[in-house]
């Protein structure tokens, strides 16, 4: 039997524990609805209040966080998460409005998504944008859907293919099979950028388009984008920016300048929303101006003009071929919008500059310090982030021993085996709130690890062995598909 | 305001060690014209500012819990969240941790996902919950690509009842866009009085998945065995969207044979919020678990044999199966899941019941008041849970801004979405609403003119 080291909020129950309980009705009585509609049995846990704060900050203490340490997961831009950002979206005037209040009684909720609109198009050069998307990927798959609908409403029916470069994220393609698409794979070239010869190929009247990371996953700023833009829109294809990247180009350079027709923002990356343990993250969309017709609805705009003395009346609009809602109301409103509008409140166009720079000073600095030690493959000055293969040569170490031996040190890992193209990728992005001493004991740990390969493979393949748990075993968890509390152990495999 | 912790002269050391001599010259690959344009935004605001400014923005809205008594659901309710809720959610382990990729330091966020599935399965009456979607109309949307990958593009049919959400209906048009569908039933112009059974008639061996609510838009309750029983016999799933604050009352989607059972759990935990975040539940049958999408936890053993928990069957997945995947889904709504869970649990088994009788008490007296006002009444017979049609004797804008000059947020005003329901106000009581606030809005419309 397993040892347990934390029952389950269901295995610490005990009948008749009462935790919060609520008021006595203070209106007369009704029946209840008729016997066969009623559930026969609740069998939901039952605990006191103390037990359920003791059980999440045991559990809470099993994480590793940002704010416990470095957290360096390459195309993640795990940044530290202002505090402010938690008081803010929790202003009762944020936490206590409901979605589908009169606009009236909202003005600050809607002037604080216009203002949003605004500043996310001033800072990435965009025509429009929505606020609607939920995720990354969500945000993904509105644009591609834009996309579409613009080669449908010219009539250019013919247009199926969606250029993705081998280094893209997985959710690209992902978002193309969604709308029945199909995919062609552009190789890189030897400093990572997009092969030109290949593009030029693979351009015909039958693209959709083409989406690109740039910087790329492997941190390379593609050094001939504006030859990339222009075959492709030659051919009649709209340029798509995955924006998990824009943390390196903050008043460095907006897409829509470079012509990228679309584009999404992480919020949960560039701009501090923290990420929660895997969500929720918000992803709008911003657009040139021959996408601002297509955008989801309703996107806020101005009703009334205000004048010196009033201000102007904000509420819903809807774009002209608008291709549909996303989601159910509005978009990440609390969690997302307003802690992202108070962390570039507080940074302005200086500030938001000061954030890339020094994004990209401390993965070159990285980069600089590793060098000696791990291959790079595409070695030039990089972004916000670089990736180097974790293996050596005579030895049988992979990137994930090198991972896990990290947590021995008290890192979290990089991100690893991303990008595909590299063997053994271990993909670093510090951003730009680590400091320099942090950045130096994590170099000298990846430096002794590899020491260590040698010396002592065994120290990396039992690794890690200082943390509570230890390596999982996957492939039991797969088989077994145990997914809830109450489920026997030897709940067999399914179908 | 800055966070970034590097003076001037540790920067000088590592532009050294990089080998530049400024930041700038980090960006020689950026094409000079557009290198470092001027951002025309407004200039940086302290933390003291800031928090200034964001507090005006917020107190220049009128809220339901200082300035006006609502009645509004449609989709998001106003509940009472325990104190222990935010506490825990404002653990920084919690939420300034990434998606639990390396488990043997994830093992925080996979117990509680795991909780969450299992919290969720229960409360639907289902064999199995994914980790969350991004609400419910988008976990409502995922069913149907469930459905679609089921039968492979084989049925294309979707049946849809006009009384599911309006904003789900629309989420699933544009999510199926590029899938070639055929919908039917979604026509807010039919007859809206008819039962669940009337659906069967559109249903045909074409049909790939019916798709009705519980309680509906409307707040009615159907036992949905028979129709599930009926498309089963045509070889069609039935997705139920639920309410899970009206599940903890009544008979289960599990009970009625329900394929999958998707909804919005924002009345577990999560503040209003002006829309978002949210968190959409999907539960399912363990046949259909390949099919799924979204996030998945497992149990299993570390090295050390101790019971852990890790993402597992990730080879549905977008990173593993790039354009195959079942959706390019690769978040879940982790934290929130996370207050869902804190949420029943700390309340738990009774407690929750407590909630679930306030809202159907206290709705009911306020519908049995409200239809003794003169000229107006309720919309329908079927029983219902907290919310209900009420039919005013002028149109639903004119009641609702009477309602609002005498701070009350009123119902869901119904003709924005059924050109048929033009008098007629959606009202949701929940167990913030108070005996003395039901009367009151029950005075103020019997003064009405």
């Amino acid at each position: 039997m397993a040892t347990v080291i934390e029952p389950t909020i269901f295995e610490l129950s005990s009948p008749g524990r009462r935790g919060v309980t609520m008021p006595a009705s203070d209106v007369p009585a009704t029946a209840l609805p008729p016997k066969d509609l009623l559930r026969s049995d609740l069998p939901l846990p039952e605990l006191a209040e103390v037990d359920v704060v003791r059980h999440y900050m045991k559990l809470s203490k099993f994480n590793y966080s940002v704010d416990d340490g470095f957290y360096p997961l390459g195309s993640c831009t795990m940044k530290y998460n202002p505090k402010i950002n938690e008081d803010t979206c929790r202003l009762p005037g944020f936490l206590y409005t409901h979605p589908l209040q009169p606009i009236e009684t909202v003005q600050g909720n809607l002037a604080l998504m216009f203002e949003m609109q605004e500043w996310l198009k001033e800072i990435s050069g965009f025509a429009g944008v929505t606020l609607q998307p939920a995720a990354g990927a969500h945000g993904e798959f509105t644009g591609v859907l834009m996309m579409a609908a613009y080669h449908k409403s010219r009539g250019d029916l013919k247009r199926t293919k969606m250029l993705i470069p081998d280094a893209a994220h997985g959710t690209n393609p992902a978002s193309v099979g969604m709308l029945g698409m199909s995919v062609v794979t552009i190789p890189s070239d030897s400093r990572g950028n997009v092969d030109l010869e290949k593009l030029k190929a693979a351009c015909d009247d039958t693209v959709v388009g083409m989406m690109l990371t740039n910087p790329n996953t492997l941190g390379m700023f593609d050094e001939h984008i504006e030859e990339v833009v222009k075959m492709v829109k030659d051919c009649g294809g709209l340029m798509y920016g995955d924006g998990a990247n824009l943390n390196a180009l903050l008043g460095i350079v907006r897409p829509g300048d470079l012509g990228f027709d679309v584009m999404h923002f992480n919020l949960h990356k560039t701009f501090a929303v923290p990420h929660g343990g895997g969500g929720p993250g918000s992803g709008p969309v911003g657009v040139s101006q021959r996408l601002v017709d297509f955008l989801p609805a309703p996107l806020v705009g101005i009703i009334e003009e205000g004048d010196h003395e009033t201000a102007p009346l904000y509420g819903f609009v809807t774009p002209k071929q608008s291709i549909g809602r996303m989601k159910a109301f509005h978009g990440h409103f609390g969690g997302g919008l307003v802690r992202s509008y108070t962390y570039i409140a507080m940074h302005g166009p200086d500030g938001l500059k000061d954030i890339s720079q020094y994004a990209v000073l401390n993965a070159n600095y990285l980069q600089a310090r590793l060098r000696d030690t791990y291959k790079i493959p595409y070695d030039r000055i990089c972004m916000h982030e670089f990736v180097m293969e974790g293996q050596f040569e005579g030895s049988d170490i992979r990137a994930l021993d090198i991972s896990k031996r990290l947590m021995d040190y008290k890192f979290h890992p990089p991100t690893n085996y991303f990008p595909l193209i590299v063997h053994e990728a271990l993909m670093i992005e510090p951003t730009e709130t680590e400091n320099k001493d942090t950045l130096d004991r994590f170099a000298d740990a990846l430096i002794k690890i590899a020491e260590e390969a040698k010396s002592q493979p065994e120290l990396l393949h039992n690794a890690p062995s200082t943390t509570l748990f230890g390596r999982m075993d996957e492939v039991k968890a797969a088989r077994e598909l145990v997914l809830c509390c109450w489920l026997p152990e030897n709940y067999e495999q399914m179908v | 305001m800055t966070y970034i912790p590097i003076s001037p002269t540790e920067r000088d050391a590592m532009l050294k060690t990089v080998g530049v001599k400024s930041l700038d010259d980090l960006f020689d690959a950026i094409p000079k014209k557009h290198r470092f344009p001027e951002l025309n935004l407004p200039p940086a605001l302290t933390e003291m500012e800031a928090a200034a400014h964001l507090g005006e923005m917020a107190s220049s809205n009128e809220n339901v819990r200082e300035h006006l008594v609502s009645f509004l659901g449609a989709g998001a309710y106003h509940h009472y969240v325990p104190s222990v809720v935010d506490h825990m959610l404002r653990r920084g382990e919690f939420y300034t941790a990434y998606t639990p990729y390396q488990p043997e330091i994830s093992q925080g966020t996979l117990q509680a996902i795991f909780e969450y599935q299992s919290l969720m399965a229960t409360l639907t009456g289902m064999e199995l919950s994914n980790a969350s979607h991004y609400d419910g109309a988008t976990a409502t949307a995922e069913a149907v690509n469930l459905a679609y990958a089921q039968f492979r593009g084989k049925r294309k049919k979707i049946v849809m009842s006009p009384s599911v959400h309006p904003q789900y209906r629309e989420v699933i048009r544009t999510y199926s866009q590029g899938m070639g569908l055929e919908e039917a039933g979604d026509d807010a112009s039919a007859d809206l009085e008819v039962g669940p059974e009337a659906l069967m008639s559109l249903v045909d061996d074409k049909t790939m998945l019916v798709v009705v609510q519980y309680p509906d838009f409307f707040g009615r309750i159907h036992d949905y065995t028979k129709l599930i029983e009926d498309a089963h016999s045509k070889g069609a799933l039935v997705c139920i969207v639920a309410n899970p604050t009206a599940l903890l009352m009544l008979k289960t989607p599990g009970e009625m044979g329900a394929d999958i059972v998707v909804g919005e759990a924002q009345p577990f935990g999560i503040p209003l919020w002006y829309g978002g975040p949210y968190l959409g539940f999907f539960t399912t049958k363990k046949s259909y678990v390949h099919k799924m999408a979204g996030r998945l936890v497992g149990e299993t053993v570390d090295v050390r044999g101790n019971r852990s928990y890790v993402l597992t069957l990730t080879a549905r997945e977008q990173h593993i199966k790039r354009e195959r995947a079942t959706s390019n889904i690769c978040t879940n709504q982790g934290l929130l899941a996370l207050g869902c869970s804190i949420y029943m649990s700390v309340l738990g088994k009774q407690g929750l019941q407590e909630v679930a009788n306030l809202c159907y008490q206290k709705a009911h007296y306020a519908a049995s008041e409200l239809s003794k006002i003169d000229g107006f009444g309720l919309c329908f017979t079927d029983p219902f849970f907290h919310e209900f049609v009420l039919c005013c004797p002028k149109p639903a804008s004119e009641v609702n801004q009477y309602l609002l000059d005498n701070g009350i947020l009123g119902g869901y005003d119904l003709s924005k979405d059924y050109p048929a329901l033009q008098n007629h106000l959606l009202v949701a009581v929940t167990e913030m609403n108070s005996r003395d606030e039901i009367d009151t809005l029950v005075e103020i419309l019997q003064e009405m003119k």
